[in-house]
């Protein structure tokens, strides 16, 4: 009995996680969702222009794309925000006049989910048939065009469910910036509970913690797998049964 | 059907190889102004190609086409191609968009008309090819004629000089396929000039002026329906019409 109270204290005694839980909510989470949002809405631009490269005509835009690719997917993330937070933070502080990590934390976790997102990109903008870009240029739309209005956004639609999977592990990955020492004030979740936990010797903040990232990714994986089914099932609510029904075509003015 | 601003169409010695495989070996295509060729022929023989190089989907390696007898070669190819309308065996309609979307998409953004006329245009397409109560479903929502009679909404919309069709009623089931055939002999009618690519011999025979049988790559026989069918004088022609008729 003793030690299931000893454990029951390690990692949920209700007093410590309390006494996190103000810090968490209000410094923890906003920088969290600033750092997963930034790098998400920058990675995903990074990652579209990456796509495009990689399916370009271009050998050497192609083979660009695919270094890069490797590049950033081949290497932990963790070396990547190390590297480019510390090793870019003189020239950061030049032109920002800032110490504040945040910016480099996120060009890190652009540059690592740029790569992957990249990568989704290309899968579903390559999985559009291809006489949707024929048909668009037989009605005289130039490749660009026929892209933009036709192919991407197909594509995109197709891979919501790996873009959702994605943002949800740079919402975990934005942890990692704790490595670049933040000011008490810019602390993510992680590093709140971190803190909490060398401070007391107990690791309820940290589970605190992990119960906060639950809460953001928990809905998020399963908002994937409702869109995912809708996509594959279609709008049931748009369809009309009787247009559907066998005898659609005698429509069809015979 | 209303009239149409039609041209002439001629190709002249075309060639085109992918790699080694020499898939067009000289062809010479004319089609008057307002009149329908049909292109037959078996499977990989290059007719769909033909077509594709015609409206410059594939640049030809060699030969000349001709648009009311000037050569397009040297025009963009963007413009040539919105000149010349193209329907698909897959129909090829975009599944994210709206019937009517569809249609006034290239109104849109390569006429630039103002979003209520483009849609006063397409509809006036969909109305003529009977599917003005569809304009706000999806193409998933359509059976197969439906929308190959979108698709070729579509095509029309952009008031082209020339229409191709790539097998339009290939993919169709059975029954539909009338449908389609109907609208197309009705746009023969109204004087659009038309090449068919087509496995419908039937179509063929009664609708065109002009027969082009094609075999790996060349024209071998070419002439009025009449002859074609009922006097063919080359054996591959003799031995194609005996495996489809």
């Amino acid at each position: 009995m003793d030690l299931l109270e000893q454990l029951g204290d390690t990692f949920l005694n209700w007093e410590e996680m309390a006494k996190v839980i103000p810090s968490l909510l209000m410094v923890g989470l906003p920088n969290t969702l600033i750092l997963a949002v930034a790098s998400g809405i920058l990675g995903s631009l990074l990652g579209l222009a990456l796509a495009l490269m990689g399916i370009s005509r271009n050998p050497a835009a192609r083979w660009a794309a695919r270094i890069y690719t490797d590049l950033f997917r081949g290497l932990p993330a963790i070396l990547v925000i190390l590297v480019i937070g510390i090793g870019l933070s003189p020239i950061a502080r030049e032109l920002t006049g800032s110490r504040n990590p945040y910016p480099l934390g996120i060009l890190a976790l652009t540059l690592i989910a740029g790569a992957y997102i990249g990568e989704i990109f290309r899968s579903g903008i390559q999985s559009v048939e291809k006489g949707q870009l024929e048909a668009s240029r037989a009605l005289g739309f130039s490749y660009g065009n026929s892209m933009r209005l036709v192919v991407v956004p197909q594509g995109i639609r197709r891979v919501l469910p790996a873009l959702v999977n994605q943002f949800i592990s740079l919402l975990k990955d934005s942890s990692l910036v704790f490595m670049l020492g933040l000011a008490s004030s810019d602390r993510e979740i992680f590093r709140i509970g971190n803190d909490a936990m060398a401070n007391t010797g107990n690791l309820s903040p940290l589970v605190a913690a992990g119960l906060l990232y639950l809460i953001l990714t928990v809905p998020l994986t399963h908002f994937v797998n409702f869109i995912d089914n809708r996509l594959r099932t279609g709008r049931p609510e748009k369809k009309e049964p009787d247009e559907l029904a066998a005898p659609i075509g005698k429509g069809a003015q015979a | 059907m209303t009239e149409f601003t039609s041209g002439t169409l001629t190709g002249k010695n075309l060639h085109l190889s992918f790699g080694h495989n020499h898939v067009l070996r000289g062809i010479d295509l004319h089609v008057e102004k307002g009149t329908t060729a049909s292109v037959i022929g078996p499977s990989g023989s290059g007719k769909s190609t033909l077509l594709r190089v015609m409206n410059r989907l594939i640049e030809p390696d060699q030969g000349d086409i001709l648009l009311d007898g000037r050569s397009v070669l040297k025009d963009n190819p963007d413009e040539l191609r919105q000149r010349i309308g193209m329907v698909f065996q897959q129909f090829n309609l975009f599944p994210h968009k709206t019937v009517l979307d569809n249609v006034s998409l290239a109104l849109r953004k390569l006429r630039k008309l103002p979003n209520d006329q483009a849609r006063a245009e397409a509809l006036e397409q969909l109305d003529l090819v009977g599917l003005k109560h569809k304009a706000d479903a999806r193409p998933a929502n359509l059976s197969g004629g439906q929308q190959q009679r979108v698709a070729i909404a579509r095509a029309l919309a952009m008031k082209p000089e020339v229409m191709f069709f790539d097998e339009a009623t290939s993919a169709l089931d059975p029954e539909l396929v009338k449908g389609v055939l109907a609208l197309m002999a009705d746009l023969a009618k109204g004087g659009m000039t038309m090449v068919v690519v087509t496995h419908e011999m039937g179509f063929s025979r009664n609708v065109s002026d002009t027969v082009t049988f094609m075999d790996a790559g060349v024209v071998v026989e070419s002439g009025p329906p009449e002859k074609i069918f009922s006097a063919p004088e080359t054996d591959r022609l003799k031995g194609f019409l005996s495996d489809v008729l």
